[in-house]
């Protein structure tokens, strides 16, 4: 059977001053529909382009994406993309700022009432009904990245990307969005590819985990499948042995065998993530939980 | 009622809160301090002004006698109130009289067309002072809309493509340090030249200047919306590719709201410019307002010019402010950016 979406040995390369800059090669990946994706790796290693590519914002230089048969050439609400930052319009409200999705891909298809039922029914699904009205600036960053989520699910795209759409959360507010997202899958059932820098993050939400190894020419290192049962439970899994299995291969990943260039070994943290060097200092291992 | 022994916290009321505030001795120093800062301050540095300006002019003589003091503008700024009212007065007066004629020229039968003709006289009087202020303000009114009209589109397009930006920017460049006075004498031919009519609906000057303020006040709206409309956030341009938002929606949903405080950051320098500009213009173009008014009190080189001048100079310096604060309100007002500080 063919795959529902198909990354097909994807490479992108960029001129640069220095020459020719060759960040992806042969990323080859095949998503069933309804999966739940994610991409995990250091900084730098072409996570994002990967899903740009897949969104349609860059333009691979090898191979191509194919979505229902159909390739992919530019964006498109059928690849709705949660950014990271929220990426709402400021001056408009959090009803308006979905309404604005729904209007412009439900233009024909549905009418006015319908059109302000969806997008109701979207912001609800999110627990956001009681905000409808105030503006990003007037709410918190969780519930802009709800908001954020509502408006990519009111396309109904056939593929979710999220890019880190946790990533600048603090840690509590992370895992209440998690649980939402769960609950959000376990109705709709997507398709999801999301990155992530958090290993628990990875390993809780995704059917699959796919590993990245360092740029540039990063390509895929690994692909875990995650065979725990739906649905999950944060609190059950902490003392779970699969789930600390495999929790403790991704980590084992991403830092024996595909350190961080610039990563130096430290003290033990409490909590994996994989800092980017810039913003947090690098992280390093810890014994499997 | 709240027992006023309690401490103030546990009421709820914010005025209530305040009179305890008041009362306590804290609150007592707390609000004098702010009220010498905002009211205290600024008079006492008003007064040392007046004392410092009365001083120092009567140390400047000139051929129309020493430069006038505080005490002076003030008895010319009445003196030109009672000029405006008596003009006033007399245009009253004059219009009295006609419709007077006109009921008699009626009671006697005489043809419509005479009637007609009785009827459309105009007062021809001088114009007072606050009439040139008026005409000044709807000049650089003129000027200044004609130049956003031009200006904001203008720099949406070149903030929307890096090659037009390439383009424009070197002109834009050369033509915004140029003066009023150099512009002056060109739009005064080509007005002249261009603007040939039997009825005119404008004077020729009231033209020149105000076309002469658009030629100033172009260049920093168009600086500032093409670059925030250059400055979009990556991002929520990608939302609009994701959306696959048309040109236009893209434009009118997402660039220009978020250059919005940008744009009117240039509107309000462009009017700035502007106010300066028209008074130069209007001196040289002898549009009846203030320009024209302080170069008639110059030529005329009464004893009581300086003085008249020093009162037109002030009106210029508040106009200009008000001018300036209705600007800010406006741009508080459109600005989604609650968070800028803006002043």
């Amino acid at each position: 059977m063919k795959s529902y979406l198909e990354i097909d040995h994807v490479g992108i390369t960029f001129p640069t001053d220095n020459g020719p800059l060759t960040v992806l090669e042969d990323v080859h990946l095949s998503v069933n529909e309804g999966e739940f994706i994610s991409l995990i790796g250091h900084s730098g290693c072409g996570k994002s382009t990967v899903l740009n590519i897949v969104a349609g914002l860059l333009q691979s230089t090898n191979g191509g994406v194919v979505l229902e048969n159909k390739e992919v050439t530019d964006p498109g609400p059928d690849r709705a993309v949660v950014f990271q930052n929220h990426s709402l319009l400021p001056w408009l409200s959090v009803y308006d700022n979905v309404k604005l999705a729904v209007d412009q891909v439900f233009k024909k298809s549905k009418s006015k009432a319908e059109r302000d039922e969806w997008v109701r029914h979207n912001l609800e699904l999110v627990h956001m009904s009681h905000a409808l009205n105030r503006k990003p600036d007037e709410i918190s960053g969780g519930m802009k990245q709800r908001v954020g989520i509502a408006r990519a699910l009111a396309m109904e795209p056939k593929v979710l990307l999220m890019d880190e759409p946790f990533g600048a959360l603090d840690s509590l507010t992370r895992t209440h969005m998690q649980d939402s997202l769960m609950e959000i899958q376990a109705t709709l059932n997507n398709t999801v590819i999301m990155i992530t820098h958090d290993v628990d993050e990875a390993v809780l939400l995704s059917d699959r985990i796919i590993m990245m190894t360092n740029g540039p020419n990063a390509t895929i290192g690994e692909i875990l499948e995650v065979d725990l049962e739906r649905p999950r439970d944060r609190l059950g899994l902490a003392e779970d042995p699969h789930y600390n299995h495999y929790r403790a291969e991704v980590v084992k990943f991403l830092h024996e065998r595909h350190q961080h260039g610039e990563a130096q070994p430290q003290a033990a943290k409490t909590q994996e993530q994989v800092g980017d060097p810039e913003e947090t200092p690098p992280l390093s291992l810890v014994s499997g939980g | 009622m709240a027992n006023p022994i309690t401490s103030s916290k546990t009421i709820e009321s914010a005025t209530t809160d305040k009179v305890f505030g008041y009362l306590s001795g804290e609150g007592l120093t707390r609000s004098f301090s702010k009220f010498a800062r905002n009211i205290v301050v600024p008079v006492f540095a008003l007064f040392v002004f007046l004392m410092l300006w009365d001083s120092g002019a009567k140390q400047v003589q000139t051929s129309l006698g020493a430069l006038p003091g505080p005490d002076a503008v003030w008895i010319q700024t009445q003196a030109l109130y009672d000029e405006h009212n008596a003009e006033r007065d007399k245009e009253a007066a004059f219009y009295e009289r006609l419709q007077k004629r006109v009921d008699k020229a009626e009671a006697a039968g005489k043809p419509q067309e005479k009637i007609d003709k009785i009827k459309n006289r105009q007062y021809t009087g001088p114009e007072t002072f606050f009439d040139q202020v008026i005409t000044s303000l709807v000049t650089v009114m003129t000027g200044f809309i004609l130049a956003s009209l031009i200006a904001i589109p203008l720099g949406i397009i070149i903030g929307m493509s890096q090659t037009l930006y390439q383009a424009f920017n070197p002109i834009i460049q050369l033509f915004k340090p140029v003066s009023p006075l150099a512009w002056l004498p060109l739009v005064t031919m080509v007005v002249s030249a261009v603007y040939v009519t039997n009825d005119p609906m404008f004077s020729k000057s009231y033209l020149t200047s105000a076309i002469t303020v658009t030629l100033c006040c172009l260049w920093p709206t168009i600086i500032n919306t093409a670059v925030g409309v250059s400055g979009v956030s990556k991002d929520l341009i990608n939302v609009s590719k994701v959306l696959r938002l048309s040109w236009f929606t893209k434009t009118s949903k997402i660039v220009i709201p978020s250059s919005i405080p940008m744009i009117f950051t240039g509107l309000r320098l462009s009017l700035g410019i502007g106010w300066m500009v028209l008074i130069a213009a209007e001196m040289l173009a002898q549009n009846p307002g203030l320009g024209k008014f302080v170069w008639d009190e110059f030529q005329n080189g009464s004893s009581n010019s300086l003085a008249r001048i020093m009162v037109a100079v002030l009106a210029i310096g508040f106009v200009g402010f008000i001018l300036d604060r209705a600007m800010l309100m406006l741009q508080r007002s459109v600005n989604w950016d609650k968070n800028a500080i803006l002043r």
